[in-house]
C-alpha cells in the first residue's frame, strides 16, 4: 500500500514541502489540511493586495487543478484539532479522521495580540491572512482613521496599504525607532522620514495601554495618558508560531516546534515545516529560509538521502513601492570587535551602514537606495574577507542603467531572495528543463514568484542564456516605466497619483521619454476625470500649443465647425483671417472643416482671437469632430435629423482627450453619406430608430464598425455613444484606436460593458463623463492666459560682449 | 580677454517651464533652451536630421543621458554634449553651450559660437 502522508497546514511551507516530495516520484496517498478556505497562496503579497497592487487572484500559488491533478486530497477550510501519535490519526474540526504513515506539521504562525484592553471591539484587525485583507480591503477608504500597532515590517506595509486606499493612517511603535529589530535608529529615522514624506503620521515610543470605545473601536490610549482617535486598528505586533496542536500531542515544543537538522521532531514519524518550527533555537518568520527547510524535509521522506538544514542568514525588505529599505545579518556594531562603515544623504534621504567584524561582512542597513542589496547578500553568505575591497564598500553601482551585470556574478549567488532561487539553478533549469520564457522558469523554478523584485534579473539572465529566449507577452508601456498600461492606470487609481512626475518618481526611471509621457499625461487625465495635475511638459508639442507641427516648424488651424456645419459669418472671418496672417494655403479637409496651414507659432493666440471659433482639436488625441450628411432637413430619402444629432453629439464630447483620436459621423439613413460604418462612432438613421455602430475604420486599413445597439430614440442614441465613448476612454490602451479596441475585446464584451451593462455601471460610465466634461475647455482659450513662452520666442536680456580676441 | 566674457545672461528662470525646451535667439544662433529641474541645458535648435525644433521637443533620457526628442521624427539628441543619440547609427550632432543659473537668471556661455564667427 502506498504511505499515507498527511500535511496539517496549507500554507507556504507546508505546500511547497508537497511540491518538493512531488518532484522526487516516490508515490505518496496526500491529504493537505487547511483551515483557511482558499487554495495556497503567496502570503507575503497581501501587502501587496492591500495597496490595491494586485488583485486577489493574481496571488494563487497552487489553483485547485493542481490539487487534483497531483491526487491531493484537499481538506479546506478543516481545522486539525488533534493529533493521536498511538493511532496515527488526525482527527479534524468537521468531524473528520485522516490516518498517516508520516505527518507534516506546518500549522505557520499567527498573529501576536498583545492582552491590552479593549482588543475584541470590532473594528480591531490582525494582517495574516487572505480573509483579514479582505475585511481591511472593504472597509478602508477616505474618512476612516486607522492606527497600525507595531512599526515592523508587516505594520509599516499595512499601514500604506489603508493609506493608499484614502485612509488617514498613523503607526504606533513601542521602541524608540521603526523595525528596530532589522534598522538602527538613524536608519529608523530615515524611514520615518519616508513615511511621514508619503502622508502616514510615524509615533514612536508609545506603549498602548488600551483600545477605546463603546463595541465599536473609537481611539487609542497610551500608557501616558496621550489618546488619538482610530475607527480602524489593525495589530502588526509580531507572530507567535502555532505550536499548541504539537505541544497538545506530547511532541517537544519551546517557542516552536522543535526539529533537528532534517526537520523531525521528537516523533520520528512526524515532521515540522514552517514558521511553526524551532531549529537550533532560532524561529523564522521569512519564507526562504522555510522553502529551503521543506526540500531538505522532502528528502528526508521521499528522497532517501540526507541532506540537512543548517539554518540560513536571513534578510529582510520593505515592500512599499518608493521606500526602499533592506536589512540583513546582524547589523549591530556596539559589540566589541565590530566596525561600522556609513553613508548619509539627508536630502536623498539615503542611508546605509555596513558592519564588519575580522574583514568580513556581519550585517547591513540600506535606506532609500537597496539596490546593492544582492552583493551584501552574497558576502554574508559567503563570508567573503573584503580586506581588498574597503575602498568600495559602499560605491554606489554604476549609471543606473547598466543594471547588474549577470555574466559577472558567482554562479552561487541568490537571484531570488524569497524562494532561495541562484543563478546556478536558473542556468541549470534552461539547461535541463529547456525554459525559455519568464513564466516557465516562474513555474519551474519557483524564482521571481515571491515578492517579485527580482523579476528583471531573472529575465536578463534567461536573455543571456536561454537560447530560444521568448519575451513573454505583457507589454510594458516603455524602459522608463516598466509597467503593462492596465497596471499602470490601476496603480494610478490605487495610489491616487496626479501627476506624470509623480508616477514616473515612484515607478519609474523619473526622466520619461516621447513613448510614455503623453500616455501617463492621457491616464492620470481619465482616471482623475480630469482632477488631475495638468503637466506640459508631458505632452506632445501640438498639445502645448493647440496646433500641429508641420515638417518646417510652422502650425496649422482647424477651428470647430459641428457636424460640418459653418455660417457666411465664419467662412468671412475665415478668410480675413488667411488674408491678414499670410497663410501658406487654405483648404477643405477630409473631415468636414477648414484648415490653414503654415502658421507661425506667435501668431496662433492672435489667430484664435479673430477667428472667435473653438479649436477643432485636428492636433490631439482626442474628439475630432462629428460628420454629418444634410438628413432629413433636406434630403428626400432622409429619416433623421443627422445634422442637429451630430452638432449635439459633437457638444458633448468636444474638448475631451481620448486613447488615439476619435472621429464620429452621423448619418440620415442607411445610404450612409458622411461614411459612418467607418468611423470610430457611427450613427446611422432608420425609419423610426438608430443604430449606433462602433470600431470602423477607413484610413490605414479599412474595418466596417460593429453594431453595438439599435435604438429608437435620438436620446437614447447619443446615450449610447457617450456609453461606448467612455468605456473606450477608460479602457483602451494610449495609441490604440476604436478598431483595435473592439476588435481586441470583442464586441459582445463591449456591448455587456456598456449599453447592455447593469444599471449602476452604465451610471458609472455616464457620471464620469460628465465630470471629466465639466472640467473641459476650449484649448484655444488659453490665448487669454498663456503659460510663459507657450507661444513666443524668449528675448535675451543682452547680446554676447564678444569682441573675437584671445 | 577671459573666457567668462562669453556668458549671457538669457532670461529669469521662471520664463522656462520645468522640463520644456524654449528658442532663443544669441548671436545670431537659435539655441534651444532647457529646465532640467535643478538645472539648465543650452543645445543648436537644429535637429541634424532635417532640422526639427528641439525646443519643442519631449526632454527624454536614454541610457542614463538627458535628451530632447524631435517633435518631427522622433530623433533623440543629447541636451549636454549635443550628440545624436537614437538612431544609434545616426553619428550626428548640434552644437552645445554651457549653461548655469545665477541669481535666478539663466546663463548661456556663446564664447565658443562668437569666436567661431570672428574666425
Ligand atoms: C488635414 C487632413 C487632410 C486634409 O487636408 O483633409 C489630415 C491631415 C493629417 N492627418 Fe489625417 N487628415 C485629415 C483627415 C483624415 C481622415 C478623414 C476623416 O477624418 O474622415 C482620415 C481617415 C480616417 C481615420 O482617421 O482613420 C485620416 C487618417 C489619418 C491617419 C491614419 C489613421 C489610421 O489609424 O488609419 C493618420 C496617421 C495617424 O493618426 O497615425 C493621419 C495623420 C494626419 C496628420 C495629422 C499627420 C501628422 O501627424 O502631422 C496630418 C496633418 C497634416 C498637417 O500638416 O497638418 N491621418 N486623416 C484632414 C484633417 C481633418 C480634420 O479636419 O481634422
Ligand atoms: C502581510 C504579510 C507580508 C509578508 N511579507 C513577507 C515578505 O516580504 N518576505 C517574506 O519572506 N515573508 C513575508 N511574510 C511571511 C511569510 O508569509 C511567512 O513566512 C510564510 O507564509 C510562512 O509559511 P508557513 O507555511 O510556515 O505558514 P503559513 O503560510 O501561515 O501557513 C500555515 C497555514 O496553516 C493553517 N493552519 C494553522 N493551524 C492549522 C490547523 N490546526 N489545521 C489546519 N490548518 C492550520 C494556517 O491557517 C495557514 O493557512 C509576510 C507575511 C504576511 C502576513
Ligand atoms: S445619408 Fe441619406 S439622408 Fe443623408 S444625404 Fe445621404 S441620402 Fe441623404
Ligand atoms: S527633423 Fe528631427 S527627427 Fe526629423
Amino acid at each position: 500500500m502506498t504511505e499515507r502522508l498527511v500535511v496539517v497546514g496549507n500554507g507556504m511551507a507546508g505546500v511547497a514541502c508537497v511540491e518538493q516530495v512531488l518532484k522526487h516520484g516516490r508515490p505518496f496517498d496526500i491529504t493537505i489540511f487547511g483551515d483557511e478556505t482558499h487554495v495556497n497562496y503567496n502570503r507575503i503579497m497581501l501587502s501587496s493586495v492591500l495597496a490595491g497592487e494586485k488583485d486577489f487572484d493574481d496571488i494563487v500559488l497552487n489553483d485547485i487543478d493542481w490539487y487534483k491533478k497531483n491526487s491531493i486530497r484537499a481538506r479546506l477550510g478543516v481545522r486539525v484539532e488533534s493529533i493521536d501519535r498511538q493511532a496515527r490519526v488526525v482527527a479534524g474540526s468537521d468531524g473528520s479522521f485522516a490516518a498517516y504513515d508520516k505527518l507534516i506539521i506546518a500549522t505557520g504562525s499567527s498573529a501576536f495580540v498583545p492582552p491590552v484592553d479593549g482588543v475584541n471591539k470590532s473594528g480591531v484587525f490582525v494582517f495574516r491572512t487572505l480573509d483579514d485583507t479582505r475585511q481591511l480591503v472593504e472597509l478602508a477608504g477616505p474618512g476612516i482613521k486607522a492606527v497600525v500597532i507595531g512599526g515592523g515590517l508587516l505594520g509599516l506595509e499595512a499601514a500604506r496599504g489603508l493609506q493608499v486606499r484614502g485612509c488617514d493612517v498613523s503607526v504606533v511603535h513601542l521602541a524608540g525607532h521603526l523595525m528596530e529589530r532589522q534598522l538602527d535608529p538613524a536608519g529608523g529615522a530615515y524611514l520615518a522620514r519616508k513615511m511621514e514624506s508619503l502622508g502616514v503620521r510615524v509615533l514612536t515610543g508609545r506603549n498602548t495601554e488600551a483600545l477605546l470605545g463603546n463595541g465599536h473601536v473609537e481611539g487609542v490610549r497610551f500608557r501616558d495618558g496621550e489618546e488619538i482617535d482610530a475607527n480602524l486598528v489593525v495589530i502588526a505586533a509580531g507572530i507567535r508560531p502555532n505550536a499548541w496542536l504539537a505541544k497538545a500531542a506530547g511532541l517537544d515544543v519551546n517557542r516552536g516546534i522543535v526539529v533537528d537538522d532534517r526537520m523531525r521532531t521528537s516523533d520520528p514519524r512526524v515532521f515540522a515545516v514552517g514558521e511553526c518550527t524551532e531549529h537550533r533555537g532560532q524561529i523564522f518568520g521569512l519564507v526562504a529560509p522555510l522553502l529551503e527547510q521543506g526540500k531538505v524535509l522532502a528528502a528526508a521522506i521521499a528522497g532517501g538521502n540526507d541532506s540537512s538544514f543548517e539554518g540560513a542568514a536571513t534578510a529582510a525588505k520593505l515592500k512599499i513601492m518608493g521606500v526602499d529599505v533592506f536589512s540583513a545579518g546582524d547589523p549591530d556594531d556596539t559589540k566589541p570587535g565590530t566596525e561600522a562603515i556609513r553613508y548619509e544623504d539627508p536630502a536623498l534621504g539615503v542611508y546605509k551602514k555596513l558592519v564588519l567584524r575580522g574583514g568580513r561582512l556581519q550585517g547591513v542597513i540600506l535606506v532609500g537606495d537597496a539596490s546593492d542589496d544582492r552583493r551584501y547578500m552574497d558576502w554574508l553568505r559567503t563570508g567573503k574577507d573584503l580586506t581588498k575591497d574597503r575602498r568600495h564598500l559602499l560605491t554606489p553601482p554604476p549609471a543606473a542603467d547598466a543594471g547588474v551585470d549577470v555574466a559577472q556574478m558567482p554562479e552561487s549567488e541568490t537571484v531570488c531572495g524569497c524562494m532561495g532561487v541562484s543563478k546556478g539553478d536558473i542556468i541549470r533549469a534552461v539547461h535541463e528543463t529547456g525554459v525559455n520564457t519568464f513564466a516557465q522558469l516562474k513555474d519551474r523554478t519557483r524564482a521571481s514568484t515571491g515578492c517579485g523584485s527580482c523579476g528583471e534579473l531573472c529575465k536578463s539572465l534567461l536573455r543571456a542564456v536561454a537560447p530560444e529566449f521568448e519575451e513573454d507577452k505583457v507589454k510594458v508601456l516603455c524602459d522608463c516605466v516598466k509597467f503593462p498600461q492596465d497596471k499602470l492606470r490601476d496603480i494610478i487609481r490605487s495610489q491616487k497619483l496626479k501627476s506624470v512626475t509623480e508616477v514616473l518618481e515612484i515607478y519609474g526611471n523619473g526622466i520619461g521619454c516621447e513613448v510614455c509621457k503623453p500616455a501617463l499625461a492621457y491616464l492620470v487625465d481619465v482616471v482623475h476625470c480630469g482632477g488631475h495635475e495638468e503637466d506640459r511638459s508631458a505632452r506632445f508639442i501640438n498639445d502645448r500649443v493647440h496646433a500641429n507641427i508641420q515638417k518646417d516648424g510652422t502650425f496649422s488651424v482647424v477651428p470647430r465647425m459641428r457636424g460640418g456645419v459653418t455660417t457666411p459669418a465664419e467662412l468671412r472671418r475665415i478668410a480675413d483671417v488667411a488674408d491678414k496672417y499670410k497663410v501658406g494655403m487654405v483648404k477643405v479637409t477630409g473631415s468636414q472643416r477648414i484648415d490653414l496651414l503654415g502658421v507661425k507659432k506667435e501668431d496662433l493666440p492672435k489667430m484664435w482671437a479673430d477667428l472667435d471659433m473653438p479649436s477643432g482639436q485636428a492636433y490631439a488625441k482626442g474628439l475630432r469632430m462629428v460628420k454629418t450628411c444634410v438628413g432629413s432637413d433636406f434630403c428626400r430619402f432622409g429619416v433623421q435629423n443627422s445634422i442637429s444629432t451630430g452638432i449635439e453629439l459633437e457638444r458633448r464630447l468636444e474638448n475631451l482627450y481620448t486613447p488615439h483620436k476619435t472621429k464620429l459621423a452621423v448619418v440620415g439613413c442607411p445610404r450612409n453619406c458622411a461614411e459612418a460604418t467607418v468611423k470610430d462612432i457611427g450613427l446611422v438613421g432608420q425609419d423610426g430608430s438608430w443604430q449606433v455602430v462602433v470600431g470602423g475604420a477607413a484610413g490605414k486599413g479599412v474595418r466596417k464598425a460593429d453594431l453595438l445597439i439599435t435604438v429608437e430614440t435620438t436620446p437614447g442614441a447619443l446615450e449610447a455613444a457617450e456609453l461606448f465613448f467612455q468605456y473606450y476612454r477608460e479602457n483602451a490602451n494610449y495609441l490604440e484606436r476604436t478598431y483595435d479596441f473592439v476588435e481586441r475585446l470583442g464586441i459582445e464584451k463591449v456591448r455587456r460593458d456598456t449599453v447592455y451593462a447593469p444599471e449602476e455601471a452604465r451610471h458609472g460610465l455616464l457620471e464620469r463623463l460628465r465630470r471629466s466634461k465639466d472640467r473641459s475647455y476650449d484649448a484655444w482659450l488659453e490665448r487669454h492666459d498663456p503659460r510663459p513662452g507657450q507661444f513666443v520666442e524668449i528675448q535675451p536680456m543682452e547680446g554676447a560682449r564678444i569682441d573675437g580676441t584671445r | 580677454m577671459g573666457r567668462d566674457n562669453g556668458w549671457v545672461r538669457v532670461t529669469e528662470v521662471a520664463n522656462v517651464a520645468p522640463r520644456e525646451g524654449r528658442e532663443v535667439r544669441l548671436n545670431g544662433v537659435a539655441i534651444a533652451l532647457f529646465n532640467l529641474g535643478g538645472r539648465f541645458a543650452a543645445v543648436e535648435n537644429r535637429c541634424p536630421h532635417r532640422g526639427g525644433p528641439l525646443a519643442d521637443g519631449i526632454v527624454s533620457s536614454l541610457g542614463g543621458s538627458v535628451t530632447v526628442t524631435c517633435p518631427l521624427h522622433n530623433w533623440r539628441v543629447c541636451v549636454d554634449s549635443g550628440e545624436v543619440a537614437k538612431p544609434a547609427d545616426a553619428h550626428a550632432c548640434v552644437r552645445s553651450f554651457p549653461a548655469r543659473v545665477e541669481n535666478g537668471i539663466v546663463m548661456v556661455d556663446m564664447t565658443a559660437a562668437a569666436l567661431e564667427e570672428a574666425a
